[in-house]
């Protein structure tokens, strides 16, 4: 059996900053809390652009809440509440006067359960986000058959674009769910656990469609899998909690976190001793 | 070729399902014999007799087969399907009586003719009750069109704003779903028609019904805007929707089958709303094309009139308007429900 080290080692390595992107996402110090749950502690990490970066831990450890403060999508929750800065392109995305409508459009999320919108066909459901943003395009069907394609379903669609999203199988629709966040042209796409609720077959088509989407955005992708950490990222953060707030014990190339890790309850993990 | 033939072995066998016949017809029998022997008598009297006496049948041919549990199960099995029979029988009643009085006062004239020439008392060939249907459809549309924006709206507040008055404004709106219709209408009455308009119009009566309809339609529409998964609010606003557009493109496309449904709840709660009517529209027995202005005639309103002329004709006429009036509501929840059932996709 070949160990995960191994496969990291056999991507390709990438040096972030190579592709000429922005100057991509930033989390300073970020804490979170839920009511008065200290759910996150200090966390801060760089996202370099055009890199994939794996956010890996034991449940609970807050990495989902992690991600839905980079887009701020944590406020959602009502007794939410967090401290730190998220700077995209240097700007905190939390300064007073920002648009937040604006910082979702420029970082896209999929999420852990497909989600195509039910009352809208495939082809309405990819351009959804144009319409809910009052976003103009010359050409949509252009649009609508590039982000098909990049999201690897356009072959088995393209004949019934007018069907329901409800009528395509759970790889399908979260395949659907990524072209459709690719459609308002983010420049960060954050996953949270896209593979879990999908068979091998289709956790394989949107690993690939991760490294080549990696071409041309950043990436943050929430994975329990650890061979799917090794396959699809340039990056791996290790996040724990021991009962109190979550925190990162430790971030690095993925090759060196699977092959060498720094800290000893990493090593533990990755090589299945706990969690 | 396989030899093997499927069976339904949990299926009752021709014996058990003989010997249940015979207990029911026995039980049948005994109750008939009792009835008469006894002092009891009416229809009821064969009911319960029966009830009693299946009941007991049943659970002691389980205990003789199966032992005691066998027979509580059997008992009670034949407690439920008796006790549902039992809901279903006024129903039945109440629509085989309404078909029977009212089949006779059903002819052309009554579609086509209103009570401006005629009198309840008069011969049935003589009036009709189409300034009644008229006017309730047109009370029914003006309530619709006040009453759906603002319980939808309201919904929206409790489900999607949830603001600091989520919880006042939920229990007002339970506690007005309890308010008596007599209650909307003298509202009305005291706020509206006294002090401002100062005459019968079929406005009057349609703001008092929309009184009614809006606590169904809010309180319908909030439980089926629950219904809609928070995932889609989310995948909407992670699109860069705000909350309106997110709401007003996902949200309530997704609930449009449920909210119709509220929307014919809410119908079909006023539709046979008689109070507030007597004291608000004049109830005319002409076809008034205005709603606004002279006293406007509805299906209620003219079976209360015509019963309390008394005469054969008139208890005729009225029970003509009330088949007329259940079957118009018949129509409406059939609707709610291929509606409210029917898929969206295809």
């Amino acid at each position: 059996m070949t160990s995960l080290s191994d496969v990291a080692n056999s991507m390709a390595p990438r040096v972030p900053g190579t592709r000429a992107l922005g100057t991509g996402l930033e989390a300073r110090g970020i804490h979170a809390w839920f009511g008065k749950h200290h759910a996150l502690e200090n966390i801060s990490l760089d996202f370099a652009p055009g890199t994939v970066t794996a956010l890996i831990g034991p449940s609970g450890c807050g990495k989902s809440t992690f991600i839905r403060t980079l887009n701020r999508m944590h406020e959602f929750i009502p007794s939410a509440a967090m401290a730190g800065e998220v700077l995209l392109d240097g700007k905190d995305v939390y300064a007073p006067g920002t648009d937040v409508t604006k910082i979702r459009l420029q970082i896209g999320m999929v999420f852990q359960k497909p989600n195509p919108f039910p009352s809208m066909t495939i082809g309405e459901n990819v351009l959804s986000g144009l319409k809910l943003a009052q976003l103009k395009v010359d050409n949509k069907d252009d649009l609508l058959e590039e982000c098909l394609e990049r999201a690897g379903l356009w072959k088995e669609v393209k004949d019934r674009l007018g069907a329901h999203g409800g009528s395509l199988s759970g790889g399908q629709q979260q395949r659907l769910c990524i072209a459709r966040a690719l459609a308002v042209k983010p420049q960060v796409l954050l996953m949270d656990e896209p593979c879990s609720a999908l068979d091998p077959g289709s956790t394989l088509r949107i690993e690939e469609t991760i490294r080549q989407l990696s071409e041309t955005m950043t990436i943050v992708i929430v994975t329990h899998n650890m061979q799917q950490a090794a396959r699809v990222s340039d990056y791996t953060a290790f996040f724990l909690s021991d009962g109190g707030p979550g925190q990162m014990v430790e971030v690095a190339p993925t090759a060196e976190i699977f092959a060498r890790p720094k800290d000893k309850r990493t090593e533990d993990y990755v090589t299945g001793r706990f969690g | 070729m396989s030899s093997v033939k499927p069976t339904k072995p949990w299926v009752a066998s021709p014996r058990d399902r003989f010997r249940d016949g015979l207990i029911f017809v026995g039980a049948l029998a005994a109750s008939f014999a009792i009835v008469e022997a006894t002092a009891l008598k009416g229809k009821l009297a064969y009911f319960f007799t029966f009830f009693i006496i299946l009941t007991i049948a049943n659970g002691v041919s389980g205990l003789l087969r199966y032992g005691l549990p066998a027979a509580k199960d059997a008992a009670l099995k034949t407690l439920v399907g008796l006790g549902a029979l039992l809901t279903v029988m006024p129903i039945a009643s109440i629509l085989a009586t309404v078909i029977s009085k009212g089949y006779k006062g059903i002819q052309l004239n009554l579609f086509t003719q209103d009570m401006s020439m005629a009198t309840p008392t008069d011969p049935l060939t003589n009036g009709g009750i189409l300034h009644a249907v008229t006017g309730t459809l047109t009370l029914v549309a003006l309530s619709l069109v006040m009453s759906v924006p603002l319980g939808i709206l309201t919904a929206l507040y409790l489900t999607e704003i949830r603001g600091k008055f989520t919880k006042p404004i939920k229990f007002l709106v339970q506690a007005m779903s309890g308010v008596p219709s007599i209650v909307a209408g003298l509202f009305i009455l005291s706020a509206v028609l006294y002090p401002i308009t100062k005459g019968y119009s079929g406005f009057m009566g349609a703001l008092a019904l929309t009184i009614l309809m809006i606590p169904t339609v809010a309180r319908t529409s909030e439980e089926v805007l629950n219904l809609i998964p928070q995932d889609l609010r989310e995948a909407g606003t992670a699109l860069g929707g705000t909350q309106w557009r997110t709401v007003a493109m996902i949200v309530l496309p997704a609930a449009r089958s449920g909210l119709i449904t509220a929307m014919i709840l809410g119908v079909a709660r006023i539709a046979g709303e008689t109070a507030p009517l007597l004291l608000l529209t004049g109830g005319g027995d002409k076809v008034n094309p205005n709603a606004f202005n002279g006293p406007m005639g509805s299906l209620p309103y003219y079976i209360w009139k015509s019963f309390n002329a008394g005469s054969p004709e008139a208890i005729t006429r009225a029970w003509a308007g009330l088949l007329v009036l259940v079957v118009l509501i018949l129509i409406l929840f059939t609707t709610a429900r291929y509606l409210g059932t029917r898929k969206v996709s295809r």
